[in-house]
């Protein structure tokens, strides 16, 4: 054949529709680089259309235009276009807001074993932790470390033990020291659930080495009569810390046991599956290390009545335990009348 | 997830999301390369943040150590752990993706939720901060350890470090968990159409005046059954880079001899300038190939001799 009318049919189609591809390419390059929200609501109501008329011309393309480069541009404006339409569209505080009130606490109830697996062991370390030092006071040095000891060890009089549990401090050190303690136990409970990867192998270890380093120290107090001061001085913050570090384990677990039994799906599937809920826990637990290192640096520091801080831990458990149980369930999966 | 979407692994490192609208879109596997590129600009991006606001804290706010130092804890812990995710929920890229047109998908073909972003960008401790730390002062992960264990926690550390290079989808531990993959999406220019303007020439009604090379050169249909739909195209890679004024005249040459000892081209015609010549075939080849695409005959390459 020889082109006889001058004009191919592909080069005509092209300049049919060039205009709407242009058009359609300006909202895309300004959707990705400031959001949908940069759009005015003509721009906004024009971009399915637009979207759709680039995927027609693309079927279009395909069956009657032999140009690569048009094909290239339509395919790849095709495919951007076809993100923006159809991809994530929530604002990102209404997501956050929508995972604590909802997500969240609704993944912990779903992974209930996993936590409770998690306090176990954590549970397990504390109580062995607790009997064999009082068995034999001089484990205590195996089980704490230097750096954790800071001079908490069986030489230390009643008196130093005690003046640890009332020392106050105020100002902004406290500031410092609550962030340290914030950035320092996140990062611990964030690791803990990423070493999950590697089968889930750590976490239990972790869980009970950080127990028994906790029931050694209690085991100290005990021993001098301080019992109920030191757990008056570590619970008020403590519940939270341990509930978080339970949380990142439980969702650690939760992928070692997905990669080690991944039932019906093959592995990857099954991980791709379940770790998107486990990585839920140990984002939301990040909330809770913030709360403790609050209690822990500004609460701890100031308020020493015994019966505050008792109350305090009471409190933060029945808040937690009802937060998990209760938050974001539905009242009922039916409304008649609707 | 959109309904009726679905995505395909076509071949390694290709994947086809199919549209409810019932096309399918190619989507390529970013290269491991780019990907460490991008990640070091966010890393960059991340330091100087975290700098930055320490700065600005001891600046603002009295200059109080303490105050200037929490800050700086606390905006290194948000942007480290925070940036990440918050750049990717807001549409799957970050500052550094961006750069090199990368993309964090869905391997089921949906939207990303914000779980698959939380989730996968939460094991970059493992993936980066546990083996450098393991590099740098082993002892510190396990003071009492022996050598030969710190070194077999090394190996194993770094197995998570280089994931991405041991699958052919250059998936990471975080895109293993969070089902995602990072797709590269480049963006093409819409290059004008050879076959509409083979050369400057005053404009023309369709019909009345057809475009003079194809006045002066014409094929016969047996000329233009030779070659496919694939040489076509690399001839339009040619023609694009003459017009650029990029390639060699002689390589133009060694196509244009090429091409008319195939086709059989009249002795008395060879001396004829070789551009003009491949424009007018370059044309002529695509109605016939794009007539017969019409007819449901693709003919991918040239026929066999």
């Amino acid at each position: 054949m020889s082109a006889s009318d001058g004009r191919l049919k592909s080069a005509q189609f092209r300049r049919e529709r060039e205009d709407t591809w242009r058009q359609l390419e300006t909202l895309v390059d300004r959707v990705e680089a400031a959001g949908l929200k940069s759009l005015s609501a003509v721009e906004l109501n024009r971009l399915p259309a637009l979207y759709r008329g680039a995927v027609s011309s693309l079927s279009v393309a395909r069956a009657i235009s032999l140009d690569k480069s048009l094909l290239d541009y339509l395919t790849a404006l095709a495919g951007r276009a076809y993100l923006c339409v159809y991809g994530s569209k929530r604002p990102v505080a209404a997501a956050f807001a929508d995972f604590f009130r909802r997500r969240f606490p609704a993944a912990v109830r779903r992974q209930g074993g996993f936590v409770a697996v998690a306090l176990a062991f954590l549970l397990l370390g504390i109580l062995t932790g607790f009997h064999l030092t009082r068995a034999d006071p001089e484990r205590y040095y195996s089980f704490v470390g230097e750096e954790m000891a800071q001079g908490r060890t069986p030489a230390s009089s009643t008196e130093e033990l005690r003046d640890i549990l009332y020392h106050g401090d105020s100002g902004s050190a406290l500031t410092l020291f609550a962030s340290f303690l914030f950035t320092h136990n996140a990062r611990i409970g964030l690791l803990c659930f990423a070493v999950g990867f590697a089968a889930g192998v750590p976490v239990p270890y972790l869980l009970f080495i950080n127990g028994l380093t906790l029931g050694a120290m209690a085991a100290l107090y005990h021993a001098r009569g301080l019992g109920f001061e030191f757990w008056a001085w570590i619970l008020p913050h403590g519940v939270t810390e341990l509930l978080a570090i339970a949380l990142c384990a439980a969702g650690g677990l939760a992928l070692g046991f997905c990669l080690i039994f991944p039932g019906r799906h093959t592995r990857l599937r099954n991980l791709a599956l379940r770790g998107r809920e486990a990585g839920l826990l140990a984002a939301g637990s990040v909330a809770l290390f913030f709360c403790a290192a609050l209690l822990e640096g500004f609460f701890r520091q100031m308020v020493q009545s015994l019966p505050v801080r008792g109350a305090v831990a009471g409190l933060t458990l029945v808040a937690w335990t009802g937060y998990f149980l209760f938050a974001g369930r539905e009242g009922r999966p039916w409304r008649p009348g609707r | 997830m959109a309904p009726g979407t679905v995505i395909e692994r076509l071949r390694p490192r290709l994947y086809a999301v199919s549209t409810p609208e019932g096309l399918s879109l190619p989507f390529q596997v970013a290269p491991a390369g780019d990907r460490i590129l991008a990640f070091s600009i966010d890393f960059l991006l991340i330091i100087a943040g975290s700098i930055a606001v320490s700065l600005l804290g001891r600046l603002f706010l009295g200059g109080t150590e303490e105050i200037g130092r929490s800050l700086a804890l606390l905006a290194s812990f948000f942007l480290r752990n925070g940036y990440f995710i918050v750049c990717e929920a807001r549409g799957g890229t970050t500052f550094g993706k961006r750069k090199l047109h990368l993309r964090v998908l869905s391997r089921d073909g949906g939207p990303l939720t914000i779980e698959a972003v939380i989730a996968r960008n939460l094991m970059r401790d493992l993936e980066i901060f546990l083996p450098l730390m393991a590099l740098v002062s082993p002892e510190s992960l396990y003071p009492s350890a022996p050598a030969w264990g710190l070194f077999v926690a090394l190996l194993w550390l770094l197995v998570f470090a280089l994931m991405p290079l041991f699958n052919a989808e250059r998936l990471r531990c975080g895109d293993l968990v969070a089902g995602t993959l990072v797709a590269k999406a480049p963006r093409p220019v819409l290059l004008s159409d050879l076959a509409d303007h083979p050369q400057p020439r005053p404009r023309a009604e369709p019909g009345t005046a057809p475009a003079a090379a194809a006045e002066t050169v014409s094929f016969t249909r047996e000329q233009l059954d030779i070659y496919g739909i694939h040489e076509l195209q690399i001839l339009e890679d040619l023609l694009r880079q003459a017009d650029q004024g990029i390639l060699d005249q002689r390589v133009l040459d060694q196509v244009g001899v090429r091409i008319r000892q195939k086709i059989g081209w009249p002795a008395e015609r060879w001396s004829e300038p070789v551009l003009p010549f491949l424009q007018a075939f370059y044309r002529a080849q695509r109605g016939r190939l794009e007539q017969k695409l019409l007819f449901g005959q693709r003919q991918e390459r040239k026929k066999a001799r």
